[in-house]
């Protein structure tokens, strides 16, 4: 019994009828780390996060947890508790029995749950909203109680839909890094499911890039940044061109390139297609000769040296050292 | 300064002439609608020598006194009690059914189309073409007509479609997460169904019982041919208006309806009531 890993994805698989959601993927998640589970819609992450919860059946394959194969276990049993995307708060039920919903279903009395609750509301700073309905709280209040309703059956793994998706832009920054301080206190695994590679970069310790029911790339986001395996994780992973390079597809790194003239170094000629200022870097998207997209994220101080239009030729350049090889065609 | 929300784009806040229009329909179709009710309530307390029409020729309860009084050719307070005991049942059916079957539907299950159109199919059924049916199906089988066989089974083919449809409605704002969630915290389908599933939807639940019984209250159609001796509320009204006229119809007419606003308040009451000792339970351990 291997018990270094916190979650074991082996060969799981789901279908519906003839539709493969997910197709045989093989994961290792370590202990106590943060996992997010990245890629575009349809890609198989929400159903991998619903398979490992125990909320959709697995086709083919096992999980295991801490070890223990739970693959035919309810979700108590695996000792897992999942954040719903709508938050999935009972409407009927004040934040306090929603928190201390799971006590009651395993008969402990009011006294002892509610206190327990209180417990739980505090550790996510809802104690003062404890007597209120779910409707008369904010998004973001509604998923502190969420969370402290998941946490108080003291889960091994905590399992998040998308949690940051209901949030403005503001709060999510601040939200992120909270959930990123709860899973280090609590030193329990954290698998968030996500479309945003930000989010996913800003907190993961493993990152796990799927796509059409496949594990594309996983490993720390650095890693996955620095060198993308495939022009399809250079690309969704953004901060990317994928060029055209003497043996296949390269990729380099959008901060590295320049707006210059043809030199000894790399270069590809374009045309400006769009100017973003950005405040620290301005981006300068270019439609090269080639036909592919590029794009250079140049410091602004450099820009304004030397502005461009929309509509201006443009060359790209980049240093020899910055190129890196992508696998697949 | 901000502008006010009055304030419009070419500077007129006069209403069009199709707002007084439609105004003065609404007001015509209400005074079609409650009129006739309120003449009812006001002939109920005519005078102890008027009659079924207006001038009134005094005021008076005597009208309401010959309701309960006996030697009439009528019995209204018995038929009246036999009305609530056979909608009570047919509430209870109804709702029951209606909450399992509105749960069941959420899912397509083989057949689930052919169930359906078979459970709704009798709505539109002449409805006394049903009671006739079901009233010949128990002659023929010399099975004898009463209030709590044929006819509790004819009020049924028409509330509990009725009911099924109304909690499809019901149960189609109902969030699957919510049961997701109930699960993923450890409960049991019990207590998922006792918990989560039925709080929730209980408004709703009230609503159709609360539809099912008024329609089993005043159904006349599909009773009359399947109730055998006994006359519901309804049926002895009818009896009445064909025999002998009185106002003591019009103040039938305005107990059942007090009688009706009344199981309403109480209904209401008892929700908030609920509510209300649900959260100062959870005030005083707190």
């Amino acid at each position: 019994m291997d018990t270094r890993f916190d979650v074991e994805l082996i060969e799981t698989t789901k279908r519906y009828g003839t539709t493969t959601a997910v197709d045989a993927i093989s994961l290792r998640i370590p202990r106590a780390s943060y996992c997010c589970l990245l890629g575009p819609s349809g890609c198989g992450k929400t159903t991998t996060l619903r398979m490992i919860a125990g909320h959709e059946a697995i086709t083919e394959g096992d999980i295991l947890i801490q070890g223990n194969n739970v693959s035919d276990l309810t979700p108590i049993e695996r000792g897992t508790a999942m954040m719903f995307q709508s938050y999935a708060l009972f409407p009927h039920l004040n934040c306090l029995d929603n928190v201390a919903f799971s006590l009651k279903m395993r008969g402990v009395n009011k006294a002892e749950r509610h206190a327990k609750a209180r417990e739980y509301l505090a550790l996510v700073h809802m104690q003062d909203y404890a007597m209120r309905l779910p409707s008369q709280l904010s998004g973001g209040q509604q998923q502190r109680v969420a969370l402290a309703r998941s946490l108080i059956t003291r889960p091994k793994v905590l399992l998040l839909d998308e949690p940051l998706s209901a949030l403005d832009p503001f709060l999510r920054i601040k939200v992120r890094e909270e959930l990123k301080r709860l899973q280090r206190e609590l030193g329990i695994t954290f698998i968030h499911v996500t479309h945003s590679q930000d989010e996913a970069m800003a907190m993961a310790d493993l990152m796990v890039v799927m796509e059409d029911g496949h594990i594309r790339q996983s490993g720390p986001p650095r890693e996955v940044f620095e060198r993308p395996v495939s022009p399809f994780i250079a690309r969704f992973i953004g901060g990317h061109n994928v060029l055209p390079g003497a043996n296949g597809k390269i990729a380099v790194r959008a901060d590295r390139c320049r707006l210059g003239v043809a030199g000894d170094g790399p270069f590809v000629s374009g045309r400006v297609t769009a100017v973003e200022y950005q405040g620290t870097m301005v981006r300068v998207a270019m439609a090269t000769d080639p036909g592919d997209e590029a794009s250079a994220l140049v410091p602004d101080g450099d820009f304004y040296a030397r502005p461009v239009e929309p509509g201006d030729p443009a060359i790209l350049t980049w240093s020899e050292r910055d190129v890196h090889m992508l696998a697949e065609a | 300064m901000l502008a006010g929300p009055s304030r419009t784009i070419g500077g007129t806040d006069r209403r069009p002439w199709t707002f007084y229009a439609l105004g003065a329909l609404f007001f015509g179709y209400m005074v079609f609608l409650y009129g006739p009710m309120a003449a009812i309530y006001v002939l109920s307390f005519q005078g102890e020598n008027g009659g079924v029409t207006f001038p009134m020729t005094g005021f008076s309860l005597v009208w309401f006194a010959d309701i309960v009084k006996p030697g009439q050719m009528a019995n209204v307070p018995d038929s009246f009690g036999r009305s609530m005991a056979l909608a009570a049942i047919v509430s209870v059916i109804t709702t029951v059914v209606a909450v399992a079957a509105g749960l069941a539907f959420r899912r397509p299950f083989p057949g689930s189309g052919a169930v359906f159109y078979l459970a709704v199919a009798s709505l539109v059924m002449p409805s006394l073409l049903v009671g006739f049916g079901i009233g010949l199906g128990f002659r023929l089988f010399d099975w004898k007509a009463s209030l709590f066989t044929s006819g509790l089974g004819a009020q049924l083919t028409w509330t509990l479609p009725f009911g099924v449809l109304a909690m499809f409605a019901v149960v189609n704002r109902f969030n699957r997460s919510w049961e997701e969630a109930a699960t993923d915290l450890g409960a049991s389908p019990w207590q998922r169904l006792r918990h989560v599933t039925l709080p929730i939807l209980m408004p709703g639940i009230i609503g159709v019982a609360m539809g099912a019984f008024t329609l089993s209250y005043d159904e006349y159609a599909r009773t009359t041919l399947t109730i055998g001796q006994k006359n519901t509320l309804p049926l002895e009204i009818y009896a009445l208006i064909s025999s002998a006229t009185s106002p003591m119809l019009f103040a039938i007419g305005t107990v059942t309806t007090g009688l009706s606003f009344l199981i309403i308040g109480v209904t209401v009451t008892l929700i908030l009531r609920m509510q209300r000792r649900r959260a100062a339970a959870t005030l005083k351990v707190g």
